[in-house]
């Protein structure tokens, strides 16, 4: 066990940078894959909102692209596209489209339709209904479908590695490869789980921050019984 | 100020959920509109402010027809209130109250200026600017979903049911508030209710509708002492008739015009002699002048007897108080509501000048019971005394 920690000490000490480089690359695909979903979906998911007709085949076929096993999807856009980054980032794109899609779907639809008449009748148009109104409302159950897009796409992006696309997949397969490998592939692991943990705490934090039901600090509350009047 | 002309809603054709209306509304007036629920009050309502569009006939505002204008401008230009108040929630309060000043293009010192003095109109104090929403009880949020409507200064204001989500004792305040509100600032007000005690408070002119067609129109005296039918008396209800009818109008002709009372300063032994000499258990507490502070009874000054000398030491209790020139029917229904024994009765300066019992309420239900027959019984003896002669 010691051994074992002494192993991935001296991994580490010796191929810092090497690490570190592979885990920027590996959060940047995973990043870059929910951003351009995130482009598609949001406003995708604001006109189904908007015409409910679209909305059932819309998230019908975004279902139906997130049930394919990703290495069948990643074979598949290999063929298409063939072997590097670009292929693992399309297809983090494509399964970003649903949680990004269905929570802003959700969120625009969810927002009381007494707050959206009161809107209407204080004279706000169709643009500043969505802008003032309907996109704060959902803006936090939106950033929780962006969340965990983002969860999803750091473990995908760690199979991106037999493609060709490098990340931490890539330290994880050479681990693989050599005898003894134990260390070199908890070197990979390790770094892996913490960064989907910790963008988890991260984008749980923001949901929180963009939470639309606001309360002033705590500290101010103090006075509030003897604001309230007779 | 408003008309309407022939103006109807039909849905699919044949339904009319709103049948030739017309009438006139001028400037600075309290109207209400009342009916059972789906008379199509709410709809005449929407239909000012173009939420929904008529499907026959013309309504002006201010000379210029609504239909012609556009809708988004003309909706800044009306205030509108509805029952479920419709805060924002992610916005503090001062950008709730001056949203539509912010649609309006207002400069930010401009709007934060007016939502100081929108806040002052209903003596809340400005920290609550920061607030948000959620924090503040149904009365308050109400209370700021009125001045949002105030806020870019319309002349006309829409309100749908604003009061009846509300519990009995905070809308019975804030329709005070609200009267008073208006009379001082005159704006002309639609204000649509099914509750008649509210319409009979608030109302310069009642509209009563029925099925979509107005029934009768008129003030709140009118309609009390001349019913147009069958549907009116039924809709206003056989006591508030009968309390109308009784000859007691005003609070000040049934209240005890000698209350028991004692001024701030006095000790309290010498309160607990004067309940002793009028054989009462609770005084009403007066400053030097006349001006009411509260109540204090037999248990308040036996808990602090040891600790206190003077009245003024006691933690007073509040009371509702009702103004001498209310009328009886609204201040009654008050008296029942909250189960209280009795109501001090306050001038304009809070200054006590009587109050309203329990009894008081005896005598107002044997005249109105006892009245009308007594009136037949001396006509009656007349009539047989002149036979006799």
């Amino acid at each position: 066990m010691f051994e074992l920690i002494g192993d991935l000490v001296t991994y580490y000490s010796q191929n810092f940078s090497y690490v570190a480089q592979e885990f920027y690359r590996h959060f940047l695909m995973a990043a870059y894959g929910v951003l351009f979903a995130a482009i598609v979906s949001i406003p995708l998911g604001v006109v189904i909102a908007r015409y409910g007709r679209l909305s059932n085949g819309v998230i019908q076929l975004a279902n139906i692209i997130q049930t394919i096993p990703h290495l069948a999807m990643l074979s598949m856009l290999m063929l298409a596209i063939g072997l590097g980054a670009n292929t693992v980032v399309v297809a983090l794109f494509l399964y970003s489209i649903l949680p990004i899609l269905k929570n802003t779907y959700t969120g625009i639809v969810n927002v009381d339709q007494v707050l959206l008449d009161s809107g209407r009748a204080m004279g706000m148009t169709k643009g500043q209904i969505l802008r003032m109104v309907e996109l704060p409302l959902a803006l936090s159950v939106i950033m929780a479908g962006l969340r965990n897009a983002l969860v999803i796409a750091i473990g995908i992006v760690a199979i991106g590695a037999f493609f060709g696309a490098g990340g931490m997949g890539d330290i994880i397969i050479r681990g693989t490869n050599v005898t003894d490998g134990t260390a070199i592939i908890l070197a990979g692991a390790i770094p892996t789980a913490l960064m989907a943990i910790i963008a988890d705490l991260i984008m749980g934090t923001l949901e929180k921050v963009f939470h639309p039901v606001k309360s002033t600090p705590k500290d101010k509350t103090g006075t509030e019984k003897e604001a309230e009047p007779a | 100020m408003l008309t309407f002309e022939h103006v109807s809603k039909i849905y699919n054709g044949e339904n009319y959920a709103v049948k030739n209306l017309s009438f006139e509304i001028d400037r600075g007036e309290f109207i209400v509109f009342i009916g059972p629920s789906g008379c199509g009050k709410t709809t005449t309502m929407k239909m000012i402010n173009r939420l929904i569009d008529p499907t026959e006939g013309v309504i002006t505002i201010d000379g210029h027809d609504a239909q012609v204008q556009d809708a988004v401008q003309l909706r800044r230009d009306i205030g509108y209130v509805i029952q479920q108040i419709g805060l924002f929630p992610h916005m503090s309060i001062q950008e709730n109250v001056t949203l539509v000043p912010k649609l309006m293009n207002w400069s930010k010192e401009k709007r934060k200026e007016r939502a100081k003095e929108l806040l002052a109109l209903v003596d809340m104090e400005e920290e609550f600017l920061a607030r948000y929403p959620n924090e503040l009880s149904g009365g308050q949020q109400q209370r700021v979903g009125v001045l949002r409507a105030l806020a870019a200064d319309p002349p006309l204001i829409l309100m749908d049911e604003p009061f009846g989500a509300l519990d009995p004792i905070t809308r019975d305040t804030l329709q005070d508030e609200f009267k008073k509100l208006q009379q001082r600032i005159g704006k002309t007000i639609i204000f649509v209710t099914h509750d008649m005690d509210e319409a009979l408070k608030l109302a310069d002119r009642i509209v009563m509708l029925r099925e979509g067609e107005i029934v009768q129109m008129g003030t709140p005296d009118e309609i009390l002492s001349a019913p147009a039918n069958a549907f009116v008396e039924d809709f206003i209800g056989k006591d508030r008739l009968l309390q109308s009818r009784a000859t007691v109008q005003t609070v000040e002709q049934l209240m005890n015009i000698t209350p028991a009372t004692i001024t701030e300063t006095a000790t309290t032994s010498k309160a607990v002699q004067v309940m002793r000499e009028k054989r009462v258990d609770a005084l009403l507490v007066t400053n030097e002048y006349g001006t009411l502070k509260g109540y204090v009874d037999i248990e308040m000054i036996e808990s602090h007897r040891k600790q206190s000398e003077n009245i003024s030491d006691i933690h007073l209790t509040t009371l509702h108080t009702v103004k001498k020139d209310a009328y009886v029917r609204d201040s009654v229904s008050r008296i029942l509501k909250l189960g209280v024994s009795y109501v001090p009765v306050v001038d304009d300066d809070m200054r006590l000048v009587g109050i309203l019992t329990r009894a008081s309420l005896v005598d107002l239900v044997y005249d109105s019971i006892w009245g009308d027959e007594g009136a037949a019984a001396d006509e009656q003896e007349a009539v047989l005394e002149e036979t006799i002669l």
